[in-house]
């Protein structure tokens, strides 16, 4: 990498003290959306290991029903890029046939909730078989596919399957956020002899985040199972992950505004979770507030909120606050689904109670 | 797009019947008061300018039109085109033929298609159900005119005294499990002969997804009669390390992926595996085993088709026995048993004698060339009876009569019928049978008895291979536990080695 910074400072002399008096700051970042991320780590992923190949509905010649999966079909032609037809328990069974033999596949599903047609699959047949089979058929398949919720797409394309594939031994969950999180996470996922669920999420595919050419390098990967800290501070630590850590980082930004200090940590893995490194921030904070799209009851949330006090209960100064999508199915209309989504003043108005600062309990709206 | 019309009396029938229409006619013959086709039939005539065209390369079936064919069923949506041909075939001999007789077809997307004036309905049913091939006789004889495929001495002793062990060992299985010895098991009994034959038509480079009741195919592969105790008492010398419930065998080296629980999961893995396979342009193919009861999972209809589409190699091989648990096949499906299921999909298929070793054997052997030299799937339906329970948690007496159990048992048995053949070559003898009988006996007995007093696996084997490798919150629980174990090492149970 370093010799990449050199080259550029030969050749564009005039830069040269820029670029090296602004490290932080590349100025020479590029902008790169989720989706182009996604779609440059399955590239660069399948030319790397003619093993991997791409099977979902309309990853082919739809390009990707997100675009996830552009010219990938062009690229690799239909052998490597398969469309299927419509039977997500069938194509999720024949990745898995697949991967039992020694390919490894990436299997798209349009939306997770589709996935509930193949979760058979997914946990009896992907998650437990190097188990059951005593290490003799490993699984390396990744399922991936928006999870979570959308713009008003009704309950049935908008449910969180974090907590349901979280609990699962034998599976990986990954959560990815930022583009470097995309492009990262999803290179880890496919070198992984494991099985691993990949939860995008919809809205963030037309996002811009920087990219270092670090994150750019075709050898790029992310270990799973470590969660980022994505903003320091002292006074509450706001866990969340995918679309909910944009969130979280605006809501610092506004309690920084009255004077609280929110450490925002971005969980990028929810199986494996990063128990040590919440548990080293809480310690560090004394308050906590978990932040979740999905439904409430056995969410993520709990699960972080159960682990804090097992581990570091004498630390919280603070019941622990919990922020999760609404106990309803997701409603279609605008103001409902605004109402049954955490909103950023959600976050705010959690954290402002873990510090003891007066606020309504009710979140009013 | 209805260009057809529904015959109202016998007359119009008749006449429908008689005459096949040029375009220019069709609008005077077929106007009545209360039909109004007419949009229909001036776009038909609009397009039957173009119907000289003859776009061959749409149905060019070279080997990467897979791609190619797509955006031409796109583009048949777009224009429907009328192609009419003369044709050949007369319909009814009686009539002179017209002149201007054709023969109208039409494109959709998938192909092209002739269309009928009446309404015809595909029967659920035929007349005749779908026959199964069969060899030898119930007393052992060949059928006179059956074909098959000659096995020689060797692999017909084999193929019995395989079928002999898989009986012997089914019932003292069994038997240790009602003794309270295993905590359960299923029999193959009745279906010796497609457990054994089959395997014997196969190559051990193909690779086996079971159902359940397929030992029989590890059996002949060299799996031991140790191993199979072993597994079934999951002590620590089971290879699957005491991972599984009694019969879900699994063995890497045999090519006989680990039997998974839910039903009819195998047939779309099988796809992919036999995909798989194609990709590595392996002389190979995939092999999935389901019973009359699996056909009804989804999974059936979602491997079948895939396997369909893609061109995997694939050989389906339902073991139709009658029975799924309690459910008899009346209750199963309505269609004619699995063998018609076949054709729905594109798939060819057979039904066989499955208590026939030689039907069984030639049968798999013929399938099994059509999958890898066209590779594409083939499904093998085998007629047989499970004789015994569903498992050693039903009993069958409770919803199927005594005498039909005992009949299939005894006058249909698959063993007995074999026997005969192999004995009347001079290839086998009563003494043969006696002593084969009674050590296969002793060895089972003695396997079972050693498994019974083995080491059950160690303590560490419940957190290894969850993952690849040990994740940092099992290796800290294992921690846990073994500290915890030191510091009370009386309460710890002694039958769980460390």
């Amino acid at each position: 990498m370093l010799k990449i910074l050199k080259q550029k400072a030969v050749s564009a002399p005039l830069l040269r003290a820029v670029v090296l008096s602004s490290r932080n700051y590349s100025v020479s970042a590029k902008q790169m959306n989720v989706r182009e991320a996604l779609n440059s780590a399955l590239d660069e992923e399948m030319s790397a290991d003619h093993k991997v190949f791409l099977m979902g509905e309309e990853v082919g010649e739809y390009q990707g029903a997100y675009k996830v999966t552009k010219g990938l079909l062009q690229k690799y032609g239909p052998e490597r890029v398969v469309d299927t037809p419509i039977t997500e328990a069938g194509f999720t069974g024949i990745g898995v046939g697949a991967a039992y033999y020694g390919l490894r596949p990436v299997v798209e599903f349009m939306t997770f909730n589709f996935a509930m047609q193949a979760i058979d699959h997914i946990i009896n047949s992907a998650a437990k078989t190097n188990y059951m089979s005593s290490g003799n058929i490993s699984v390396p398949i990744v399922f991936r596919g928006p999870n979570g919720a959308a713009a008003g797409v009704g309950a049935q394309h908008s449910q969180c399957y974090a907590a349901w594939y979280g609990a699962i031994p034998g599976l990986k969950v990954l959560a990815p956020y930022s583009s470097e999180d995309a492009r990262g996470l999803l290179k880890a996922a496919i070198r992984d002899p494991d099985p691993v669920v990949f939860l995008e999420n919809e809205l963030l595919y037309g996002e811009y985040f920087p990219v270092s050419e670090e994150v750019l390098d075709a050898g790029f990967s992310i270990p799973i199972g470590k969660a980022k800290i994505e903003k320091e501070g002292k006074d509450v630590s706001i866990v969340a992950f995918s679309k909910m850590v944009g969130f979280s980082l605006k809501a610092a930004e506004i309690l920084a505004k009255d004077g609280i200090d929110a450490e925002v940590i971005n969980l990028r893995s929810i199986r494996p979770l990063d128990r040590s490194t919440i548990n080293a921030s809480v310690r560090r904070t004394n308050r906590l507030v978990t932040v979740e799209e999905g439904f409430p009851q056995h969410g993520v949330g709990a699960e972080i909120c159960a682990s804090i006090v097992e581990d570091s209960f004498g630390y919280l100064d603070a019941p622990v606050e919990r922020i999760a999508g609404a106990d309803v199915p997701m409603p279609y209309a605008a103001n409902l689904e605004r109402l049954a989504l955490p909103q950023v003043e959600d976050i705010v108005r959690a954290a402002k109670r873990a510090c003891y600062r007066s606020v309504p309990m009710s979140a009013a709206a | 797009m209805a260009i057809y019309r529904l015959a109202r009396s016998r007359t119009i029938t008749r006449f429908l019947k008689t005459k096949i229409c040029p375009f220019e006619n069709i609008h005077e013959r077929f106007i009545t008061p209360n039909h109004s086709l007419f949009d229909a039939y001036s776009s038909y005539k609009t397009l039957a300018a173009d119907f000289t065209r003859k776009p061959h390369e749409l149905w060019d079936k070279t080997a990467n039109i897979l791609a190619f064919r797509r955006f031409e069923s796109a583009r048949a949506g777009e224009q429907a085109e009328a192609v009419a041909y003369t044709d050949d075939d007369d319909d009814d001999e009686n009539q002179e033929q017209d002149p201007h007789d054709v023969v109208q077809a039409i494109d959709f997307p998938g192909g092209r298609v002739t269309f009928t004036p009446q309404i015809k309905f595909i029967s659920e049913s035929t007349d005749k159900r779908v026959p199964c091939y069969r060899v030898l006789d119930d007393d052992g004889y060949p059928i006179p005119g059956s074909r098959f495929e000659q096995v020689d001495k060797e692999t017909a002793v084999k193929m019995y005294k395989s079928m002999v062990t898989l009986q012997i060992m089914d019932h003292i299985f069994y038997e240790a499990q009602r003794q309270g010895r295993i905590s359960f098991y299923m029999t193959s009994m009745g279906e010796e002969a497609v457990n054994i034959a089959t395997a014997a038509a196969l190559s051990p480079d193909d690779i086996i997804l079971p159902q359940y009741r397929e030992p029989g195919i590890l059996l002949w592969r060299g799996f031991t009669i140790e191993e199979f105790a072993n597994q079934c008492f999951g002590t620590k010398n089971d290879s699957g390390k005491g991972r599984q419930m009694p019969v879900h065998y699994g063995s890497k080296k045999h090519n006989f992926v680990t039997v998974s629980s839910p039903i009819a999961t195998q047939l779309p893995q099988a796809a992919g595996i036999a995909y798989s396979l194609k990709m590595d342009n392996k002389e190979a193919c995939a092999v999935a085993f389901t019973g009359d009861g699996g056909t009804s999972e989804g999974d059936f209809h979602a491997g079948l088709n895939f396997a369909a589409v893609m061109e995997a190699p694939v050989l389906f091989i339902c073991r139709n026995n009658g029975w799924a648990i309690s459910t008899p096949i009346s209750d199963q499906f309505r269609s004619d048993g699995v063998v018609v299921k076949g054709q729905a999909y594109g798939i060819r298929s057979v039904r066989i004698d499955g208590n026939d070793t030689l039907a069984v054997y030639s049968a798999i052997r013929a399938a099994r060339e059509m999958v890898i030299r066209e590779q594409k799937p083939i499904l093998v339906e085998a007629l047989t009876y499970r004789v015994g329970h569903h498992s050693t948690s039903d009993d069958s007496t409770k919803y199927r009569p005594l005498d039909e159990i005992e009949h299939w048992k005894t006058a249909r048995n698959p063993l007995a019928r074999f026997r005969k053949w192999v004995q009347r070559h001079g290839w086998w003898t009563d003494e043969e049978e006696a002593e084969l009988r009674g050590s296969i006996r002793k060895q089972v007995m003695n396997a079972i008895q050693v498994a019974d007093k083995t080491e059950k696996p160690s303590l560490k084997e419940l957190f290894t291979d969850v993952y690849d490798r040990l994740p940092s919150n099992l290796q800290e629980q294992e921690k846990s536990l073994s500290e915890t174990i030191k510091k009370h090492e009386q309460d710890f149970p002694a039958d769980v080695p460390l």
